[in-house]
């Protein structure tokens, strides 16, 4: 009984622990930002690898997506008449929520475990204890670049993730299910306020991609050095930023609209 | 070369993430047509205003002409004041020119619809619009309606 909840008790606090050490190594990257910005090109590696690879899936996923919700809303609105709100349908729900919520969910899956795995064993190889060794900063020269690429991604394949989706449903509601092509954009337009929906869609998205990266490169950064370790790290950077993009998710949307 | 190759794919990515957002605001959103260029304002007191609501369109023969600015309550005479404001290309409204508020099909957003008048002066910052007519609220209408059909029997 008493060993149970002393088992709570120690767990509550290696999590409280981790996050503190997490923010403890957030502000120890953006305080050592104005001394890395001549070292950008080590940043723009990080954006294409974390950004630009992650794009094909993106876009792929969106056109998905897109479709679908002009698919499934088509058939729920035509029932009422109202086939001719399909573009407000897909647009909203596209910039509000599915946009950087599905853009964050796949960066997790795509990017966030990559950086995870090669932190972790980076560590684990004792690569980032070289490093101190010939006084280079492992969170300036490493961990900071890939936390920075991964910010600034985010929102961007949001952005994208929302405009292809918006186009795969004008593909297929006006091209397939015959929906009048001016009245999906005007529907949209009437509908859809850049501030409300737009703007904090992107905030959205900044705050996952902050949320995400952080959370990957302290993964790796925190790993147990073995190959077990590692593995963990890289489960628990999915599995845990999922979970808070999609929470993150329902208290912003609470706020916001 | 790779490092070249890597910077032209990363400008590739932010200048596509660049142009995302354009289409977001101006094709997606209505950026582009929600501001009223070189407004001016113009006021109608008006009995009851219905759901009528802050940025609702201003309309003259079904063109959209300017949005509602503001909505307040006139607290002498208990009438809801509203401030409007029409786009500068369209100065030659006449004074006598009259507004009611309509509903846009049976369920929709009401807006202001402006009726020409016939004098050559023209209404200009700051001047009232007189002739108004209140929103038609359609729980009254009903209610009229079956009192009305209670009434006829007997």
């Amino acid at each position: 009984m008493i060993s149970g909840v002393r088992r709570i008790g120690a767990y509550s606090l290696s999590v409280l622990a981790a996050t503190g050490r997490a923010c403890i190594l957030l502000i120890q990257m953006l305080g050592s930002i104005p001394s890395s910005v001549r070292r950008y090109e080590l940043f723009v590696e990080q954006l294409f690898r974390v950004g630009v690879l992650t794009l094909p899936i993106i876009i792929v996923a969106a056109l998905f997506v897109g479709m679908v919700l002009a698919l499934q809303g088509y058939n729920t609105l035509v029932d009422f008449g109202a086939e001719s709100s399909l573009g407000l349908l897909v647009a909203l729900s596209l910039t509000r929520e599915l946009g950087p919520v599905l853009a964050g969910l796949l960066f997790a899956g795509r990017a966030g475990a990559a950086l995870t795995a090669e932190i972790g064993l980076m560590k684990a190889t004792e690569q980032l204890a070289g490093m101190e060794m010939m006084a280079v900063d492992p969170v300036r020269r490493v961990l900071l670049p890939r936390f920075l690429a991964g910010m600034i991604s985010v929102p961007i394949l949001a952005a994208l993730f929302t405009a292809v989706g918006i186009l795969g449903g004008y593909l297929l509601g006006v091209n397939v299910l015959g929906v009048d092509q001016g009245v999906y954009w005007s529907v949209m337009q009437e509908g859809v306020d850049f501030q409300q929906d737009v703007l904090n869609g992107l905030l959205k998205s900044l705050v996952f991609g902050v949320l995400i990266s952080l959370l990957a490169v302290f993964m790796g950064y925190d790993a147990r050095p073995t190959p077990a370790g590692v593995g963990t790290a890289t489960t628990l950077t999915v599995v845990l930023s999922s979970l808070l993009v999609l929470a993150m998710d329902f208290s912003l949307t609470s706020m916001m609209f | 070369m790779k490092r070249q190759l890597i910077e032209i794919t990363v400008g590739l990515f932010v200048v596509t993430g660049l142009v995302a957002l354009l289409f977001l605001s101006f094709r997606v959103s209505n950026l582009n047509s929600d501001s009223v260029s070189d407004p001016y304002q113009v006021n109608a007191r008006f009995d009851n205003i219905g759901s009528l609501k802050v940025r609702a369109p201003v309309t003259m023969a079904g063109v959209r002409i300017g949005r509602v600015k503001e909505i307040r309550l006139d607290s002498s005479s208990y009438q809801a004041q509203v401030i409007m404001d029409i786009s500068g290309d369209y100065n030659k409204l006449p004074v006598d020119s009259s507004a009611s508020i309509n509903t846009q099909g049976l369920l929709g957003e009401q807006f202001v619809s402006l009726e020409p008048g016939g004098q050559q002066k023209y209404l200009k910052e700051g001047d009232r619009i007189r002739l108004t007519q209140s929103a038609v609220v359609l729980e009254n209408l009903i209610g009229q309606l079956l009192f009305k059909g209670n009434s006829n029997n007997p």
